[in-house]
């Protein structure tokens, strides 16, 4: 729907932290079955992490890779429903932390697992209108789930930056297109002063998740008159490892094209982290003129998508900062005990 | 030519956790002992150090409150400080003044009452004597920056942890017969080595505990002192200062304030190492003792715990040091330490040691540092 | 009783956050805070530097007895750290146990929070170091 005038990926970083619980741990603690995890396992923060810190993480790795000064980026926006403040920009403190204050925007967006990919509207926008010349757009998280609730098997912790720019020599990736769709469907809620979301189970399926995705992915194939063979990947959002294949069948998209950007399967769904981490991935394998699609999903509902295309530059730039699967191996699994400390469940 | 100082009384109280009695009581308590050993009522001004009761108790401004306390209000009283050796530094300033001419007699005190306080607000509270915005904010505690040295030691020395763990079982020895120690028993090098990590290689028994006390002198010139019948020593007090952070020191394993501050001593008393009878070294762990005997000179580097396994400072060996068992077994009431250090020098050498009399002492050396020698302050104590 | 005071906390965040320094121009000594006059020279004259992101762990040992405001993360790590440019910084070591630690061993500075006001609920982030990834 939306043509860009040459957008392009300049740094990419992903960022997943080092503690991990399996899905099958959490059952043995509710008494689940074990036979049908939606994940093998989850990433869980340290003590020391939140949403913030993460997001410096993934924001100085594709500073790296993006080889600009800091103080050249003039738009700092995360993504994200698990703000250390409630009041109190998450973004600044980013930009503090990487160097890129003052002269710049900054702000959080809230969309749930769809915010990362609302701050690179942003984003984009803000460099696309000549605005700003560099821009960061993050999605990071630390999700949770309620205690013994579905969710609490998957939702977990991750960011993924880009940093975005105009000149196509500096790109790793072009992108091409992008629209979104978005009704009000409320699928999954969290109001003030609560600390766990609700949700309506299996209303999460047709009506929130395949829909948004399935039209917005048709809506941006059709208006830019894509066809499904210009798509060498596709990124859904993960929320399990199975939906993003269903949704791949309900599209026509081999399945063999959403595999390499699966990341939920090891790290759990990172929420606002979790697409963007899917497409980081992808850039970490991926051959210059390649094509990614890329649709996210948030709850609420909607569904942002991306065409984009690599360029030459990948070549150059992938080696400049460890590689996601570096972050994805680095584990120490925790028990429940363990994880229920990290994740401050414990009343004190 | 500047006046004499000599010390013409002491008052002690026993270290412990006082749960009955406060601050205030213990250093009234400490100063009322040390008039009546000098055997004086009045005195020209008052210094009062302390490290902690402005965050244990709150209270600061204990100059004017002690004199308070001491039906003494009118005389001029001071409240010093300089981290753990706030007790030196209030021996200091009185001791410039007698010099100086400008007081005949001075009151000194040194007092601080920990167990008014939880472990984590001690813990906390030692930090302001280290750079708080640097090292205290990122959560380094006084017994880690000890760790990190003693490891550095150990690495640049090979050394194991067992020769240097055998301070406090000597410290634990000398205390035995110290009416005034907190902890007067004996200890097996094993319970050094098999007791806890406080901050690995730094283990419970070669760190101090929560411990309240109060010391007091009466310093006097020359002429007082010959008007007083009570035994008396000369007292010389020099002193140095580094950087707050050994780490940013040149050498975090040399502690150039306490070398300096020895010479400065030694050679304004005109006496050698080798005229010091008695040390009273301060160690706040294991391994600032072992740091505080090589940088005075009393030892070659890296090689103090040879002074300890020979027994030479035992109180039968050739340099007998902390002889009522130093800051380990006396215990180590922070600014009041330095105090109860100096007076124990005078207790030795006016022959009033009782069983942990040193038979030759006729000169005596105490080091007492602020932090981690951040402050160094080396008095020598000689008989009169 | 020890809390996180704000503008003592905002004050130093170019350090804190980014290893932002100033290095004497005369001798070279590095100051982690804005100075006035070189500690080691006496020199005047500093020009600001970002330190390097990376070390070598020099010596490291855990905090078991934590002050307050750090209870609830003890035991941690606070190592002492050679940066490349010769820098020597003290610093928590995160993102490991004291067991996979080695003297020597390579390190790079992390943003973390360092501590957390209980009262106030203010957040205070600084460097920490990590095992080099």
């Amino acid at each position: 729907m939306v043509k860009m005038n040459s957008i392009v990926i300049v740094g990419y970083g992903g960022y997943v932290p080092r503690y991990r619980i399996r899905a099958e741990e959490i059952a043995r603690v509710w008494g689940r079955d074990r036979s049908e995890l939606p994940v093998e396992e989850k990433a869980v923060i340290g003590l020391d992490e939140d949403t913030v810190t993460m997001a410096v993480e993934a924001a100085k790795i594709a500073l790296k890779r993006a080889g600009i000064p800091p103080s050249k980026i003039g738009a700092v926006h995360v993504g994200t429903e698990s703000k250390p403040y409630a009041v109190k920009p998450s973004g600044t403190i980013v930009a503090e932390a990487i160097g890129a204050v003052p002269r710049i925007t900054a702000a959080d967006f809230e969309f749930a697992c769809k915010a990362g990919t609302e701050a690179l509207q942003f984003i984009t926008s803000l460099v696309d209108a000549g605005r700003i010349e560099y821009g960061l757009a993050i999605g990071a998280d630390t999700a949770q789930g309620r205690p013994g609730d579905a969710l609490e098997f998957t939702a977990a912790c991750g960011a993924a930056a880009l940093i975005i720019g105009k000149n196509k020599s500096e790109g790793v990736a072009e992108i091409e297109a992008c629209t979104s769709y978005v009704t009000d469907t409320p699928d999954f809620w969290r109001r003030e002063y609560e600390r766990y979301p609700h949700h309506t189970a299996r209303f999460t399926g047709d009506p929130a998740y395949f829909h948004h995705i399935v039209n917005s992915v048709k809506a941006l194939l059709e208006n830019d008159g894509y066809t499904l063979n210009d798509i060498d990947y596709a990124v859904f959002h993960q929320p399990n490892v199975r939906f993003p294949l269903v949704a791949a069948r309900l599209l026509g998209i081999d399945l063999e094209k959403v595999k390499p950007g699966m990341v939920a399967g090891s790290i759990g769904n990172t929420y606002a982290a979790c697409s963007l981490l899917g497409l980081v991935k992808v850039l970490d394998q991926a051959k210059p003129g390649e094509r990614i699609l890329v649709a996210s999903f948030g709850s609420g509902a909607g569904s942002d998508s991306y065409i984009i295309r690599v360029l030459e530059g990948i070549e150059s730039k992938r080696g400049l900062a460890p590689t996601l699967d570096k972050f994805i191996e680095r584990k120490t699994y925790i028990d429940y005990a363990v994880y229920a400390k990290h994740r401050r469940k414990i009343l004190m | 030519m500047s006046n004499k100082v000599y010390v013409a009384g002491v008052g002690l109280t026993k270290v412990d956790e006082h749960w009955w009695t406060s601050l205030e009581y213990l250093m009234t308590e400490a100063s009322l002992k040390a008039l009546d050993d000098a055997g004086v009522n009045k005195v020209d001004s008052i210094y009062v150090g302390s490290m902690l009761s402005p965050v244990l108790q709150e209270q600061g401004h204990l100059g004017a409150l002690l004199a308070e306390e001491l039906g003494l209000s009118s005389v001029p009283a001071i409240g010093v400080e300089a981290a753990s050796a706030s007790g030196a530094a209030a021996v200091y300033a009185g001791a410039r003044e007698i010099e100086s001419g400008r007081a005949n007699a001075v009151l000194v005190v040194g007092v601080d009452k920990m167990s008014d306080g939880l472990a984590e607000e001690v813990t906390a509270a030692m930090m302001i004597g280290e750079r708080q915005e640097y090292v205290g904010f990122i959560g380094a505690t006084f017994y880690s920056l000890n760790a990190l040295i003693y490891r550095l030691y150990m690495d640049k020395y090979n050394i194991d942890q067992e020769k240097i763990a055998l301070f406090p079982v000597l410290c634990h020895e000398h205390a035995v017969n110290a009416p005034h120690a907190q902890y007067p028993f004996k200890i097996k090098l094993e319970t050094v080595l098999n007791s806890p990590y406080v901050a690995e290689p730094l283990r419970r028994f070669e760190t101090t505990a929560i411990a309240d006390g109060a010391a007091a002198l009466v310093l006097v010139n020359e002429e007082t002192g010959k008007k007083l019948d009570s035994p008396k020593t000369e007292l010389v007090i020099e002193a140095a200062t580094d950087y707050l952070t050994p780490f940013q020191r040149e050498d975090p394993l040399w502690f150039p304030a306490v070398q300096l501050s020895t010479s400065k001593a030694l050679e304004r008393a005109k006496l050698g190492r080798q005229d010091i009878k008695i040390l009273e070294t301060f160690d706040a762990t294991s391994i600032m003792a072992i740091l505080s005997l090589e940088s005075s000179g009393f030892s070659e580097r890296g090689k103090a715990w040879r002074l300890l396994e020979k027994g030479e400072l035992s109180l039968s060996g050739s340099l007998p040091c902390n002889t009522f068992g130093g800051l380990k077994a006396r215990g180590h009431p922070i600014g009041a330490t330095s105090v109860y250090q100096i007076a124990e020098l005078h207790l030795q050498i006016t022959r009033r040691a009782g069983k942990n009399q040193v038979d030759n002492a006729v000169a005596g050396l105490a080091q007492s540092l602020g932090g981690i020698a951040s402050t160094a302050f080396t008095t020598i104590l000689r008989e009169v | 009783m020890f809390k996180i005071k704000v503008p003592r906390y905002w004050r130093h965040k170019d350090f804190r956050y980014r290893l932002n320094a100033w290095k004497c121009n005369h001798c070279g000594e590095t100051h982690f805070f804005k100075p006035l006059i070189c500690r080691k020279c006496r020199s005047r004259e500093f020009i600001q530097v970002s330190l390097p992101e990376t070390g070598k762990l020099l010596a490291y040992t855990v905090v078991r007895s934590p002050p307050e405001g750090f209870e609830l993360q003890s035991p941690y790590i606070i190592g002492f750290i050679e940066l490349d440019d010769g820098t020597r910084i003290l610093g928590q070591v995160t993102d490991c146990q004291p067991e996979e630690l080695k003297q020597g061993m390579r390190v790079e500075a992390t943003f973390r929070r360092i501590r957390e006001d209980e009262e106030d609920k203010i957040i205070a982030y600084c460097y920490k170091f990590r095992p080099v990834i």
